[in-house]
């Protein structure tokens, strides 16, 4: 029995071409055109490809016919696709799964997927034992690199950066109150993204009321009127701010009279407008955490970079767990065929 | 030792995990702290704290306990790590000082000085431990306002749950220092006045501090450093108590 993987990601194709393939074979129907023994299929966002078992070699473009055969539309940009057998295979799934080949290193969804993904092909019978050994061996895996590195740490896009921070300052923050400055979609993103950490308390401010209403309702907060919205300073914990204003609203002197009688309880200042609506000044202030847009960028580039830095162990864990499934499953001589190049043997 | 290189090396490497390896170091070292002192105490016939080694053995070993007894319940990962350093150096210290001097004449025992100099040192060491969370504190405070986010800006409590740590080990030190120094009144003897006002000195300072926690008039980073000073300063005043009084040990 070949272990062999056949598909498309990010690195090799825009989203228009995966859209195509995504969803357009199932498994069984491939697996009888392909005439392969086991077969999965894992679609998301970033990638298409199919995992599958045969008992001969199969080309890539025979794969490809049978997934033009199949109904995955017409077979374009074939270049785009890779083929990876038995130990590539192998390798290949231990890295996707780990998050290592996704577009946001360390992301942790692609996990889920392809659970998701395997138990349905093992309840639909199209995953045999071979898939059930490797997938088993690609899950321990993604645990052992998320346990034992820093791949997963740190927050990656502007609105998850904020809520860490808010996390790092405030710890638990059902207790805590936020007013979004201005209804932007920023705003509105970081607002739902601290929401679905607990906060309950948010408050919307906007110069059209109107607006400020129609965002409250999509965060399950309540609308202030904007002439309100410095006498709100007083009582919230983070403020969310985005106005189009040219001039800052928010100033060192404004503030120091808000901080009066609260200086156990910092203030977390997230600054999305450009040109900002917070002086900069503010950030020198004891209790108060100001990051701008620049701020919250460089602190997701540098999650990035700490999550690239972590890559070489990462990879390291995933090529001694190659090599030892390899030898596990590759020298039985009783049970298992060997494992040569381009061929990875299991149980006949 | 094994607990300060270990942090150091994982952190380093960005593969540190708040597992229990920490605790478990404090822990044995806290064994053996305990053997010693009950040895000594054993061979005196009292409570050890009768030269500066001793007074430091026992300080270290009051860090060690407060830390095992609240560490765990706060969840404060990262403690240990900062809490072995500063055993390490406070016996360190203790281990290399030539100051381990038997007194020549044994001690009578008096259970209200047993009590007045046990809780006072306990109290160091809930002292010890608020100065450690200002350390966390402070650390922690300097990434946040600078937005330099180091590997271990993710593994450090957050800064609420750190200051509310802190607030408590206050509570808790200074109530065991006030039982020492009542317990105090009762040894039947005169005590030397430079160590009444040394120690009266360290009690208002804690109590300012607390007061100023309380009514809110300092920011948490300015109450985190006075801690930090503030446990320097006592120990401080503890060496300059035994130097002064090294003739009348407690």
């Amino acid at each position: 029995m070949k272990l062999f993987c056949i598909g498309i990601s990010h690195h090799t194709a825009n989203v228009e071409t995966r859209e195509r393939y995504a969803g357009g074979c199932s498994e069984d129907a491939f697996r009888t055109a392909a005439r392969c023994s086991e077969a999965l299929m894992l679609a998301t966002c970033n990638r298409v490809e199919v995992y599958a078992a045969t008992g001969q070699s199969v080309a890539t473009e025979e794969v490809l016919r049978e997934l033009q055969k199949c109904g995955a539309g017409e077979i374009e940009n074939a270049g785009a696709f890779y083929h990876y057998d038995g130990e590539a295979c192998v390798e290949h799934l231990f890295r996707v799964v780990a998050g290592l080949d996704s577009m946001v290193i360390g992301e942790t969804e692609i996990l889920g997927q392809v659970k998701k993904a395997y138990e349905r092909a093992r309840a639909s019978g199209n995953a045999g034992p071979l898939l059930h050994r490797v997938f088993q061996r690609a899950f321990r895996v993604a645990k052992q690199v998320r346990s034992t590195t820093d791949i997963t740490r740190g927050a990656v896009s502007v609105g998850s950066v904020a809520v860490e921070l808010a996390g790092k300052i405030f710890g638990d923050l059902r207790e805590r109150s936020v007013l979004i400055l201005g209804a932007g979609e920023t705003s509105e993103r970081t607002a739902r993204a601290l929401s679905s950490r607990g906060v309950s308390d948010i408050r919307v401010s906007n110069r059209s009321f109107e607006r400020a209403e129609n965002l409250a309702v999509l965060v399950r907060g309540r609308a202030v009127t904007f002439d309100q919205w410095a006498a709100q300073c007083r009582e919230i914990d983070i403020l969310i701010s985005s106005t189009s204003a040219d001039e800052p609203l928010l100033t060192r002197e404004l503030l120091a009279p808000m901080l009066r009688g609260r200086a156990d309880r910092p203030l977390f200042i997230i600054d999305i407008a450009v040109p900002r609506d917070v002086a900069p000044e503010v950030n020198e202030m004891d209790g108060v955490y100001l990051y701008d847009i620049d701020s919250l960028q460089s602190i997701a580039e540098q999650s990035l970079a700490m999550r690239r830095e972590q890559m070489a162990a990462a990879e390291k864990i995933i090529t001694d767990h190659v090599a030892d499934f390899a030898t596990r499953f590759g020298g039985a001589a009783s049970r298992v065929a060997s494992l040569a190049p381009g061929a990875l043997a299991s149980e006949s | 030792m094994v607990a300060v290189a270990h942090t150091v090396a994982t952190l380093r490497d960005g593969v540190f995990r708040p597992r229990r390896f920490n605790f478990f170091a404090i822990v044995l070292g806290f064994v053996f702290q305990s053997a010693f002192l009950s040895v000594r105490g054993h061979a005196l016939g009292r409570c050890p704290i009768t030269n500066l080694f001793e007074v430091f053995i026992f300080l270290a070993w009051s860090v060690a306990l407060i830390y095992l007894a609240i560490g765990p319940a706060y969840r404060l990962s990262l403690m240990g790590a900062f809490t072995a350093p500063l055993v390490l150096l406070i016996q360190t210290f203790a281990l290399l000082a030539p100051i381990d001097i038997r007194h020549p004449v044994r001690l009578n025992v008096n259970p209200w000085l047993e009590f007045h100099a046990s809780m006072s040192m306990i109290a160091y060491g809930a002292f010890a431990l608020a100065g450690v969370a200002g350390v966390m504190y402070l650390v922690q405070e300097r990434q946040l306002k600078t937005h330099q986010l180091h590997s271990i800006f993710y593994h450090l409590p957050p800064l609420t749950n750190l200051f509310s740590a802190l607030t408590r080990l206050l509570w808790l030190g200074f109530a065991l220092y006030t039982a020492g120094l009542v317990s105090g009144f009762f040894i039947g003897e005169p005590l030397p006045r430079v160590k009444m006002i040394c120690a009266f000195a360290v009690w208002i300072f804690y109590g300012t501090i607390l007061q100023s926690r309380h009514l809110h008039r300092l920011a948490p980073k300015r109450i985190a450093a006075l801690c930090i000073l503030a446990f320097s300063a006592a120990v401080s005043v503890l060496w300059a108590i035994n130097f002064v009084s090294q003739n009348r040990p407690s």
